[in-house]
């Protein structure tokens, strides 16, 4: 297990110099950064000190170990429009995509992996097809159109729910939802497909042939072992939906990392989306990790070697 | 008394010749979700195709004095069946606006498909049949792209670089090729390891030979399947991108595009959302249930 | 031995229907045998003769798509066709048990096995935790595994064939049932090993008063334990009687068929040295396997294969013999240069196999060829059996047309018709599909070829067939056959020589006749004395007369 965690854990590190890596060359990928950043009409003087302020003027690698240095130390630059640290922003923003993300995250799996354990049960039941319909339209719902059409009957026509902001919990649940129910497909597929295949496995016959009941059947033997590959998946897909609450967040207007993205963007601030990348992406590395580690944890094959 | 089992083939000779291909057809043709989202993505290439003949007006043409024309189900005085979906709010025909759109959408699909699909099949067939280094250096490749999150990454490339269409398409296709490789490469695997392509070693193949004639054939279902899941998926993030702005840029037509020119006025015009929408799910649906399709039928068959 | 006491189960006219009507409408027809307490009746039958689907309907765990259609299914004076789910259950692991055929797959890999037995008690039963694991630790001594305390805590992974084999069978006698049902219980087992779960299936049997409904395709093992027999064939019953008649006397063809074709001891023929040419000649091979060493984790080294030499003549077959893990299989993987050894030599006409680059390997390849186990993985599904056999010809240089007239030779040697070129291997058996693998196998002039437990996949009647097959072709061919094969019966139908592996080394090596009869090295000895159904003295067919077989056709 220990040799396990150790060879997952570099391989973590790995992937997340080789991330910070491409990151960084986001500076170089309009030309010259200092022109990026003092405009056309800046003097060749005027660039010069732009480089000496920024380290622009040292050779790549270099700038790269500086970065990475301060980043490691938690310095992750100085944003071009706030005029101040960029780690102090983000880290105020950081919360609200959490408590965001962890409420999609909730509504996805609370849908989802009951509807694939009773789908998996009566394939090709009503149940199933209604399943199997849930998912194909998740999948094909553009979610900032989902969000709103939400907005446009809850908030609008029915007003049981506010428009946007992030000011109270009820200001949470369109957009939980919205950003949720695009993740539900994949893992209601993949508890289905997981159930299906253990319930037709050997050892599952096996525990029938003991007279193991209905119940103890689906939930002891069958989900234990139907639901390792799904919090594989569950964490992916969390990670991914970090990734993705920039067009939740912007609709809804909620005071996030997605939010602060995209006003970036609008800003051109680069030091402030090369960070706000940055910290998904280690976000991403940090939940495989801890999925692989429960995921070992769970499956005795793996636990004990 | 030494043949046991029913060894005769005479009945055989006149059975017809039952060709992967042939099975996987007739499957086809009795799966209604296959055959119905055929039908769609059918219907709106054909549109796309021939959007100058159909389209009822010029989707660029302003007529300011005819902006925010509802559609003609609208009991309004304003509804005329010179424009069926309306205008926008710059009094540019809806319909034609939407029939151009998807134009943008396939192409914008396609295109970024083919990209994801060629780095991402030639990716997952090398760590799949090389396995060893060449394995662990590209499943590295796919935990890296996996752990940047795609929107935020193609929104700050394309802020930096500048959108257009071309930039749109391969920022696309350069972000979305991981499924292809984990999908290829772990079906490479698998085939890899069958005796069949230990025959053709033995039987003096060159590796590109057994690559293009054995393993090839065997991945190609999986490869469709995921090239239809990923050119819904490129539909989806360009309209994503549009809406965010930093995708197509105005005045060309994008659904994701109109839908971002109508967030303001959804709250008094909600068709103005619903029509581009509805377009884009119809779209994608279409795509996904042909993927599905194409997954049932293509499975490998039962052993018996 | 004669039993009169009232059977434990007693099925009558059981139907059973098949959901699609494939090539017969019912799996099973008719069915009406009986079991009786402490007697084992083995039910036999080739695959498809539908032995699993009635042991299945006994317990009720029948897919949900074959439906029984008429008959009972009497168990302790019970139709339990007529129970409900719940009933059905409380009989299951209590009055009925059974094992099943893969002890890999059949135990939750979730859970200790101690835990999986004990959950047998927390079902059935009230005890509490202290008794039932008390109960669990005296079962797995019973089925005589070693520390059953710390086996208690183990999980299924971390066990053997074999000892999982033990594990199921404890979970079954959990509560002393009064039938106990085992479907192939040591099909998937090592010989060795197979003898040790039938003597302790014996000797509980002894000790217990259950019934066994002993499900098996192979003839000796049914003389190895069988009380009385049942055969089976297309879903009917063909033949039954104590095992004494049967054996010794089998009325129907079928019955006859099949015991005609169960692999026979080697008659004492003594190998004669041959003075043909030298074909293939191994010296001192040897490969060893790294596994996946870390920085953080031991490397482990496993040798594969340990020095081993060998010369086969033209004409002559070598049967390599060997268990799971034996390094039969690296072996060959070595000779045919699909990995490659550590060192050693292998010469094929002057050419060292072992030493070539891949590239110069290539154009030597065809001296080489080889049939590989699994009919079904080894045609590419997505070819034409045409296109797949003209491709090693094409390989080295033959002209199209030469290539197909000799694909339509191989297809007529290999007895398959010439049609079958523009099929695709979905619509052939098992045993055609073999057929087509020697044609392709064939297709470039090998010197040597290769079987790799060619026959093992196959139902005994088709296997025999094959071997036959296989004899023809090398000495029609003149080729040198080296023959893989856990199964000394099968080697002994078919090699010259033979050489018995253990533990990736040569144990033994000598004349079929000789390895047979005066046996040297312990594990060979080990080997054959495993053979099940030593006692059991095959009768010839050819001495009875056809007459007397039809007299009885159809009358059981």
């Amino acid at each position: 297990m220990l040799a396990f965690l150790l060879k997952r854990l570099s391989m973590a590190v790995l992937v997340a110099l080789t991330v910070s890596s491409l990151t960084f060359s986001l500076n170089f990928l309009s030309g010259d950064p200092a022109i990026a950043l003092g405009g056309e009409s800046a003097t060749e003087a005027d660039l010069q000190t732009i480089r000496e302020t920024y380290g622009y003027d040292k050779p790549i690698p270099v700038q790269y170990i500086n970065w990475l240095t301060r980043a490691v130390q938690g310095d992750l630059g100085q944003s071009h429009y706030l005029n101040q640290p960029v780690s102090e922003e983000i880290f105020q923003r950081l919360p609200t995509t959490m408590a965001l993300g962890l409420c999609a995250l909730v509504f996805a799996l609370a849908l989802s992996i009951p509807l694939g354990v009773l789908a998996a049960i009566r394939p090709n039941s009503l149940l199933d097809r209604f399943a199997l319909t849930i998912a194909v339209v998740g999948q094909a719902m553009p979610s900032f159109w989902f969000g709103l059409t939400m907005m446009l009957w809850f908030a609008i026509n029915w007003r049981i729910l506010p428009v946007s902001g992030s000011d109270s919990w009820k200001h949470f649940v369109m957009p939980s939802i919205a950003l949720g129910y695009y993740i539900t497909p994949g893992v209601m597929r993949l508890t289905r497909a997981g159930m299906l295949e253990v319930l037709r496995s050997d050892y599952i016959r096996t525990a029938r042939a003991k007279g193991v009941s209905k119940f103890s059947l689906l939930f002891k033997h069958a989900l234990r072992n139907a639901i390792i590959p799904v919090v594989s998946l569950a964490a992916v897909q969390f990670g991914f939906m970090l990734g993705g609450s920039i067009v939740i967040e912007t609709i809804f207007a909620i005071n996030g990392l997605g939010f602060l993205a995209w006003e970036s963007i609008q800003r051109a601030d680069l030091p402030m989306m090369q960070a706000i990348v940055l910290v998904l992406s280690f976000f991403y590395i940090a939940l495989t990790f801890f999925a692989d580690v429960l995921n070992a944890w769970l499956d005795p094959r793996i636990r004990i070697g | 008394m030494s043949t046991l089992e029913n060894n005769s083939l005479e009945p055989m000779a006149d059975a017809p010749v039952l060709s992967p291909g042939k099975v996987m057809l007739s499957h086809a043709k009795s799966h209604r979700g296959l055959m119905l989202g055929g039908l769609v993505i059918l219907t709106i290439m054909l549109v796309a195709i021939f959007a100058p003949l159909l389209a009822p007006h010029d989707p660029y043409a302003q007529v300011l004095s005819r902006k925010l024309v509802p559609p003609v189900w609208f009991d309004s005085s304003k509804a005329t069946w010179d424009h069926i979906l309306g205008t926008d709010h710059l009094g540019r025909d809806y319909l034609s606006r939407l029939i151009y759109g998807a134009r943008i959408s396939l192409l914008i699909g396609f295109s970024a498909m083919l990209i994801s699909g060629v780095i991402g099949t030639v990716l997952g067939i090398c760590a799949g049949y090389f396995g060893g280094r060449v394995d662990m250096v590209i499943s590295f490749l796919i935990t890296t792209r996996l752990s940047m999150p795609v929107v935020l990454v193609a929104l700050a490339v394309i802020s930096i670089v500048g959108s257009s269409l071309t930039v749109v398409i391969w920022v696309i296709g350069l972000l979305i090729w991981d499924r292809f490789a984990v999908v290829v490469r772990s079906a490479t695997q698998q085939v890899r390891g069958l005796d069949f392509v230990a025959s053709a070693r033995a039987l003096g193949s060159s590796t590109p030979r057994i690559l293009f004639s054995e393993v090839m054939p065997n991945i190609s279902n999986h490869v469709i399947v995921i090239a239809t899941l990923e050119m819904a998926h490129a539909i989806l993030l360009e309209a994503a991108l549009s809406f965010l702005g930093l995708g197509v840029q105005p005045p060309t037509p994008s659904w994701g595009l109109m839908i971002s020119d109508a967030k303001g006025l959804m709250f008094f015009d909600g068709w103005l959302i619903a029509v581009p929408g509805t377009a884009l799910f119809l779209l994608v649906l279409a795509i996904n249930l042909v993927g599905d399709g194409l997954r049932d039928v293509t499975a490998p068959e039962d052993r018996n | 031995m004669t039993n009169t006491t009232k059977p434990i189960l007693s099925i009558r006219n059981l139907t059973v229907a098949l959901p699609v009507k494939i090539e017969r409408a019912n799996a099973v027809q008719n069915l009406t045998f009986d079991v009786r307490p402490k007697e084992i009746l083995c039910v036999v039958g080739e695959s498809g003769s539908g032995k699993s689907i009635t042991s299945l309907a006994t317990m009720g765990l029948l897919a949900s798509s074959l439906r029984v259609t008429g008959g009972e299914i009497e168990f302790d004076g019970r139709d339990v066709l007529t129970l409900d789910q719940a009933e059905h259950n409380a009989l299951r692991g209590d009055r009925m048990a059974m094992i099943f055929q893969e002890p890999m797959t059949a135990l939750n890999p979730a859970y200790t096995v101690g835990d999986q037995i004990a959950e047998v008690f927390r079902v059935h039963r009230d005890y509490d935790g202290d008794e039932r694991r008390k109960r669990t630790l005296k079962l797995l001594e019973e089925v005589r595994l070693p520390d059953p305390e710390r086996l208690y805590n183990s999980y299924p992974h971390q066990l053997s064939g074999g000892q999982r084999q033990r594990i199921m069978i404890a979970m079954a006698l959990a509560l002393d049932p009064k039938l106990l049902i085992a479907d192939e219980p040591t099909t998937a087992l090592d010989v060795t090993t197979q003898k040790q779960i039938l003597h302790l299936l014996k000797q509980l049997n002894a000790n217990h008063d259950a019934g066994i409904m002993f499900i098996t395709h192979d003839f000796s093992v049914v003389a190895e334990i069988a009380d009385r027999v049942v055969v089976m064939r297309h879903g009917q019953i063909v033949e039954q009687g104590t095992a004494q008649e049967v054996l010794s006397n089998p009325q129907h063809p079928y019955t006859r068929a099949l015991i005609d074709a169960v692999p026979r001891r080697a008659q004492d023929r003594d190998h004669v040295v041959s003075e043909h040419p030298v074909v293939i000649d191994v010296q001192n091979l040897n490969k060893t396997f790294h596994t996946a060493g870390s920085m953080f984790k031991k490397s482990r080294t496993v040798s594969a294969v340990k020095n081993i030499s060998f010369q086969v003549r033209r004409g002559e077959t070598l049967g390599i013999v060997g268990e799971s893990g034996s390094g039969k299989t690296t072996l060959v993987r070595c000779l045919m240069r699909l990995i490659d050894p550590d060192s050693g030599a292998i010469n094929i006409s002057g050419v060292d196999f072992a030493s070539q680059t891949s590239a110069a390997l290539r154009q030597h390849r065809k001296d080489i060829q080889i049939v590989f186990q699994d009919p079904y993985g080894s045609l590419n599904p997505r070819r034409t059996i045409g296109s797949q056999l003209i491709q090693g010809a094409i390989n080295f240089g033959v002209s199209r047309e030469e290539a197909w007239d000799r694909v339509y030779k191989l297809l007529e040697i290999v007895q398959m018709p010439k049609y079958s070129v523009h099929r695709y291997p979905s619509q052939f058996s098992g045993g055609q599909r073999q057929r087509l693998c020697i044609a392709r196998a064939l297709v470039v002039n090998p010197k040597v070829l290769i079987a790799d437990e060619a026959v093992s996949a196959l139902d005994v009647s088709i296997q025999r067939e094959v071997l036959k097959l296989i004899n023809d072709i090398r000495d029609r061919l003149g080729l040198t056959v080296i023959f893989i094969t856990h199964d000394l019966r099968v080697a002994a139908q078919i090699c010259d020589e033979v050489l018995v592996m253990k533990h990736g080394e040569v144990v033994e090596r000598g004349g079929v006749g000789r390895i047979f009869t005066a046996p040297e090295h312990d594990y060979t000895k080990a080997l054959i004395a495993a053979q099940p159904g030593q006692d059991w003295e095959i009768p010839m067919m050819a001495e009875f007369a056809p007459q007397a077989a039809a007299r009885k056709v159809g009358t059981l």
